[in-house]
């Protein structure tokens, strides 16, 4: 224990150093790890509620928010990691700001988003009560190499998980899991009610998915599935029915969060899960940091959307697409952008023929360019300098709404450049 | 089977079959975007395109003057493998007679000799490339850099197999940046006749026009017995290649 103190007090003073330099957000756990590798399971394995980690490759971020923001409506105390940066060490990172030397975290459930990778290195030092798991895509195939192996991962990550796991019934990947997971673990659903389940192709992949194992639909008691009303209005139906809600963020991609984050509520909740409150906390919660984000450049919109896989950038053209507005594309292509650009070819940009594409930027900026001369969407410039194309993106579209699709280091420069001059909130911490 | 066949222009120069192996299964690095660069560069020449998807099972197309294939999963390559047994004959055919290939990662290891696991166990490949390939527990993965007969070629490779070329098999081409197909004897990809291999993505034409038009002067040709190009603005793609090639040459 004496050890942990110290591991969390040198943590404490990175932490401070790295914001008084501006700095990332993992340093702090680097440090703190590297004192006390088991400070994770020190600080975490009591809290009286439990851990329960959110991982797949789509939605990890949304779909925490969403599940927080519930158990906190129903006054559980939740530790999370707000900042995206789902590494151990990014959790870490988050616990240092709360915890104090004791060790002892103020609350009562731990809500994790971890990627498919540490998510098995997270459940190595603490074992998950819970597991919410979402989808399985193509994403950074440089860092993971093969669909298969991301599905065996997050298989490995149930196989550990103590009390109860909540899948994808929609995703075979996923719902095969259920065979996977430990005797006495109970295992619930979410998915999309087959009365609108066209719409779902839309988010799917084209590849090719192995159906043996997948469940047949499961017992409706532990289900909980999305009926889609109109363009912005849905119910989660299940046990008790939540809803309608109205979220803040736009698109099919939000509502499937919305109904696997209640899933996960009802999951470790239980009786005490109260449909109406569940109905408020959905309909407050705001648009995590870049998943839509809307920024006010002096009086008008600029909308922030990141971008990282086929799909990711498919699901935001569909969002975004029946309302075009001047668009810029930055893409970078470093190691947390995924560093091969292939996926641009799998993704289809007819959507922007019609309003055109004003500036692409980034260090492929000009292979962007490239890509959308395939699909015949005209390109007005490319200026592979972020910050002139910002500059120039900015006063040649002055007064008119606007929208960056950008890559994560992208992302990351354009909004440290956009808080400066519009004072944003700081990565990861929300203004509410 | 699906064919697209695209609007036809004014006056067309011909008609060009383009079949796309397996494109469900092997085509997971956006490997497409080969298919989808060679249909519309030959619409820009003036010629008519005619897109063939070729699945596991199906008929094969009554005309095919170029074949692509990409990379997939190992899921999808045992996929594709019943069917590939099925075409053998006539993939060897074709490529003895001189119709041009570009087998991409996945597909390029298939048409080798072999590949052999990492447990020993070796598998037949089609052998139209003097290829093989052993199965490695490294990745090879990175940005990549050739020189090649039809000038330098950007790419991605992302691949655990590591190739070795038989006595006599040309390269594609070598590497300037990159592992290549071992990541020691600088190779890259293999070249036989009019059939090439390589383990690059990006997608490796769009970005690389020159070896787009070579392919597509081979597979004219064949169709229509000439190659009349028309001027194609490439100033995006000559961009996008040579900032590539000066960045990882630079290092």
């Amino acid at each position: 224990m004496i050890r942990s103190s110290l591991a969390i007090a040198a943590g404490k003073l990175a932490r401070g150093v790295s914001r008084l330099r501006g700095g990332g957000s993992a340093l702090p756990g680097l440090v703190t790890e590297t004192i006390d590798p088991k400070v994770l399971a020190h600080t975490l394995a009591d809290l009286p509620g439990g851990i329960l980690v959110v991982s797949g490759t789509n939605g990890k971020t949304t779909t925490t928010k969403m599940l927080v923001a519930l158990l906190r409506a129903h006054g559980q105390r939740v530790f999370t990691n707000p900042t995206g940066s789902n590494f151990t060490r990014g959790v870490i990172s988050a616990m240092l700001a709360e915890v104090p030397l004791s060790g002892r975290l103020d609350a009562d459930w731990a809500v994790l988003e971890l990627d498919e990778a540490h998510a098995l290195h997270f459940a190595a030092a603490v074992a998950p009560t819970h597991a919410l798991l979402l989808n399985v895509a193509r994403d950074q195939l440089d860092r993971f190499a093969e669909i298969d192996q991301t599905a065996q991962l997050l298989t490995r990550l149930a196989e550990q998980t103590t009390t109860g796991v909540v899948l994808n019934v929609d995703d075979s990947f996923i719902s095969r899991i259920h065979g996977s997971v430990g005797e006495g673990v109970a295992v619930s659903w979410f998915g999309v009610d087959p009365a609108c389940a066209d719409l779902l192709p839309a988010l799917q992949e084209a590849d090719v998915r192995d159906v043996d194992g997948a469940a047949a639909l499961p017992d409706s008691a532990d289900t909980s599935l999305l009926l889609v009303h109109d363009e912005r209005s849905f119910t989660v139906t299940g046990t008790a029915d939540v809803g309608p809600v109205t979220l803040q963020q736009r698109g099919l991609a939000a509502m499937i969060n919305a109904t696997a984050a209640t899933a996960a509520a009802r999951a470790v909740l239980g009786e005490a899960f109260d449909p109406a409150r569940a109905t408020r906390a959905l309909a407050a919660v705001t648009p995590p940091f870049g998943r839509g984000e809307v920024i006010d450049v002096d009086g008008h919109p600029l909308e922030l959307v990141l971008v990282k896989n086929p799909a990711g950038f498919t699901v935001a053209l569909g969002t975004y697409g029946s309302e075009p507005v001047d668009t810029m594309i930055a893409i970078n292509d470093n190691y947390a952008d995924g560093r091969d650009v292939s996926w641009l070819y799998d993704v289809s940009f007819e959507s922007l023929r019609g309003h055109g594409v004003a500036l692409t930027s980034g260090v492929r900026g000009w292979d962007m360019a490239l890509r959308l001369q395939y699909d015949e969407v005209p390109v007005g410039r490319v200026e592979p300098d972020l910050d002139a194309a910002l500059e120039s993106f900015l006063d040649e579209h002055r007064g008119r709404p606007t929208r960056i699709f950008c890559t994560y280091t992208a992302m990351m420069h354009l909004r440290r450049r956009l808080a400066a001059r519009y004072g944003l909130a700081r990565f990861g911490e929300d203004p509410q | 089977m699906t064919a697209t066949a695209d609007p036809e222009p004014a006056v067309s120069k011909g008609t060009v079959h383009l079949v796309h192996l397996y494109p469900r299964e092997m085509s997971i690095y956006g490997d497409l975007g080969n298919t989808r660069a060679l249909a519309s560069r030959l619409r820009w020449h003036g010629y008519t395109p005619v897109v063939h998807d070729h699945h596991p099972g199906a008929p094969w197309p009554q005309e095919a003057h170029l074949l692509l294939g990409g990379g997939g999963q190992d899921s999808g390559q045992a996929r594709v493998q019943e069917d590939l047994a099925v075409q053998a004959d006539r993939l060897r055919e074709l490529a003895a007679d001189g119709v041009p290939m570009l087998m991409i990662c996945g597909m390029y290891q298939l048409f080798g000799q072999a590949f052999v696991t990492a447990e020993g166990r070796s598998l037949p490949g089609l052998g139209i490339l003097d290829v093989t390939t052993t199965g490695n527990q490294t990745r090879m993965i990175g940005p990549v850099v050739l020189d090649t007969p039809v000038g330098q070629v950007v790419g991605y490779e992302n691949h655990s197999g590591a190739t070795v070329l038989g006595a006599g098999q040309e390269p594609f081409g070598r590497v300037r940046h990159g592992q290549g197909n071992n990541g020691s004897d600088g190779t890259e990809g293999a070249r036989t006749g009019n059939v090439i291999g390589s383990y690059l993505h990006g997608p490796i034409l769009p970005a690389n026009p020159a070896l787009a038009d070579h392919l597509l002067e081979l597979a004219a040709t064949r169709a229509t017995g000439g190659w009349e190009p028309a001027e194609v603005d490439d100033t995006v793609a000559d961009q996008a290649h040579q900032r590539q090639v000066r960045r990882l040459l630079k290092s």
